[in-house]
């Protein structure tokens, strides 16, 4: 578990947990995180992230929990499956799909 | 870490950005063997253009597998190609094609376990591999839909057949389609979402 920047807890990162950056790269950044918080100027997500900076998904996170702790980055949680599938949810994606 | 200048990074193109409101994602897995059309599937579907997420796998998890890494790959990489699409302003839609072997999906954090569930993909010339992948998916209570490639040159057989072979519950819905088609392999997923729906209507998700 990671602390929000409201001391919230927040789940482990997921794959498509969407990344927003919060601040500029500080002159004290590594170049991964500079990297990173240009790549997320608008939001992204963890597996996008991973493919784009070329680095493992564990790693990833890893860099994450680090920006995430340091206020650099925000998280959007990902809507997971509930015990009871939210039916409006479901039906918003199916809306979605129909345009394709 | 081995990890190139960030001058040299591509991101997303300007029309693959997503707006400033996207607020929450969720996932659907598509989940095959080696060569069944799980990219191709995520590729005719996705607005962008498909990308790779990479793992590197201990020696510890390496075992023998004759489906895996069956041309240049020494196994000790896994990687997972992934698609998106955009719902609404608000929600993004994520299609990630996985490997069938199971010791490969601990790799990728709540994987299935956050998924909304998971279209197996099969084709009909090799259906042994997708055996334990159904296994495996009921055992996690992961709610999936079978779809089967249509190719050219595989067998063809009725679904009563197909759902006799791979012992599967009569409200399992298996559907034939051509991964390579957008309108076809949108219909599997429809398929899936309406299963879910089902499902969510008959309060039987768990």
């Amino acid at each position: 578990m990671v602390a929000g920047k409201d001391g919230a807890e927040r789940a482990e990162l997921d794959l498509v947990t969407l990344i927003v950056a919060s601040a500029d790269p500080p002159p004290s950044a590594a170049p991964e995180q500079a990297a990173l918080l240009r790549l997320c100027t608008t939001p992204l997500s963890v597996a996008e992230l991973s493919a784009y900076l070329s680095l493992p998904f564990s790693a990833m996170t890893v860099l994450l929990t680090d920006m995430l702790t340091a206020d650099l980055v925000t998280a959007r949680a990902p809507i997971v499956r509930q015990a009871v599938a939210d039916r409006s949810l479901l039906e918003a994606v199916m809306h979605g799909l129909q345009r394709l | 870490m081995d990890f190139k200048g960030s001058d040299t990074i591509p991101g997303p193109r300007t029309e693959d950005q997503l707006p400033h409101t996207a607020e929450a994602a969720v996932k659907i897995v598509i989940v095959g063997g080696f060569g069944v059309g799980k990219t191709t599937m995520v590729g005719s579907v996705s607005e962008i253009r498909p990308l790779t997420t990479e793992e590197t796998m201990t020696q510890a998890g390496i075992g023998v597998d004759d489906n895996f890494g069956s041309d240049s790959k020494t196994a000790t990489t896994v990687a997972m190609d992934f698609g998106r699409i955009s719902i609404t302003d608000q929600l993004v839609l994520y299609l990630f094609g996985t490997p069938g072997q199971e010791r490969f999906w601990f790799l990728w954090n709540g994987l299935f376990e956050g998924a909304l569930g998971a279209v197996v993909l099969i084709d009909t010339r090799r259906l042994e591999v997708s055996f334990d992948v159904i296994g495996r998916l009921e055992e996690r209570g992961v709610p999936f839909v079978v779809a089967v490639n249509s190719f050219p040159d595989a067998p063809r057989y009725a679904i009563a057949d197909l759902r006799a072979a791979l012992d599967l519950d009569e409200e399992i819905p298996i559907i034939e389609c051509d991964a390579r088609r957008r309108a076809s392999s949108r219909d599997v997923l429809m398929t899936l979402m309406h299963f879910l729906h089902s499902l969510a209507m008959s309060g039987a998700l768990r």
